[in-house]
């Protein structure tokens, strides 16, 4: 027999921890996207080194 | 402040995530993405669409972030009034506390991230709008001034000039068009609100136009303010975010909304109640379209290809 019985405000609760779990791993993906077009676009090069030098 | 009574209250429903949602204010983040976007593909400079995705987004956090403010700061005046008194802090399902720390955390959050995303001078305005809109307007105007209107609109008016600079790092003149279109375009907008919004800014004490200086005023003013604004949004078809489809928007929306000040500047208030605040209320809706195809005119010139404007 079930002890403690599901209140609404915890499939409430539940759905809150989902949605926030959800953008917060729509932020990371987001970073790092913008990570790797920022260090491909060719902001982030390193000054050549001339030959000789 | 006031609204330490709702601090106290015991949380009535658990909030859900669509509370949290409805707290910055949806409807006006939309108006802000859409004039960030058309501010940011007007401007002459391509923005990598990731970059571009990931700082609007940025943007409309911001705006979510002052629009939780906002509520934190008015929800003793906002339980007042009957359009306002469903929002998650008057109805008791988000603490005014918890509303400032998410509106907060939420700003340092959108500016750190643009600055990242585009740049500092975009990052330097989403953080200079949502101050202006929560300090200058929210705490200090709204309830001190007839002309919160007036010169809150400003707040409103910073998204396509932030759009811009995402794409160019600098400001220029077509930006700043852009700015004065929702800026003057403002105070005709909010005042045909409060025409027939009638008791509800009584209620809450908010010194609008329509209480401090009478109705009769407030028809006058909407007329007064929308000359310059008919001026400046035709004018703007001849600078290069315009072009002819922009023009013969312009024209067409500027002879209707003109009309439609003119219209509520002839009517007194016993013609008003006769027939429910009728053209105050088409004025109303008019004027969320004249923006709206405003801002599409100017995209549609943008995305049009050069050799086919005949002023590009």
């Amino acid at each position: 027999m079930k002890i403690r019985a599901e209140h609404e405000i915890h499939q409430r609760r539940k759905g809150r921890n989902v949605g926030v779990a959800l953008m917060l791993v729509a932020f990371i993906v987001l970073v790092l996207a913008l990570t790797y077009v920022k260090v491909t676009s060719g902001d982030f090069e390193l000054p050549r080194i001339e030959e000789g030098q | 402040m006031t609204d330490v009574s709702y601090q106290n209250q015991p949380q009535e429903v658990e909030a859900s995530l669509g509370d949290y949602f409805a707290l910055m204010k949806p409807r006006v983040m939309q108006l802000v993405v859409f004039t960030a976007v058309v501010g940011l593909l007007a401007a002459p400079v391509s923005v990598h669409p990731v970059i571009a995705f990931a700082s609007i987004l940025f943007v409309a956090v911001g705006a979510g972030a002052s629009g939780a403010l906002n509520m934190w700061w008015d929800s003793d005046i906002d339980g007042v009034m009957r359009r306002t008194a469903k929002r998650p802090i008057p109805a008791g399902r988000i603490a005014p506390g918890e509303a400032k720390v998410l509106g907060f955390a939420l700003s340092g959050m959108s500016v750190i991230m643009l600055a990242l995303s585009a740049n500092l001078l975009a990052a330097f305005l989403l953080a200079f709008t949502i101050f202006f809109y929560v300090v200058i307007y929210s705490m200090w105007l709204k309830r001190a001034t007839p002309q919160n209107i007036v010169i809150g609109g400003a707040a409103g008016a910073f998204p396509p000039v932030i759009g811009w600079v995402i794409a160019t790092g600098s400001m220029s003149l077509e930006a700043w068009l852009m700015f004065a279109l929702i800026f003057i375009w403002t105070p005709p907008h909010f005042w045909a609100l409060a025409l027939f919004m009638k008791s509800d800014y009584d209620d809450a004490g908010v010194p609008m136009l329509t209480v401090t200086h009478g109705r009769k005023s407030t028809r006058k003013h909407i007329l007064v303010y929308t000359l310059p604004l008919v001026i400046l949004a035709v004018a703007t078809a001849f600078t290069s975010i315009g072009g002819p489809v922009y023009l013969a928007t312009a024209i067409v929306l500027n002879a209707l909304f003109l009309k439609g000040a003119y219209d509520i500047w002839r009517r007194d208030e016993a013609q008003a109640e006769a027939d429910e605040y009728k053209v105050e209320k088409s004025f109303f809706r008019l004027s969320l379209w004249y923006l709206f195809l405003h801002f599409v005119a100017i995209l549609v010139e943008a995305l049009l290809p050069a050799s086919w404007g005949l002023w590009a």
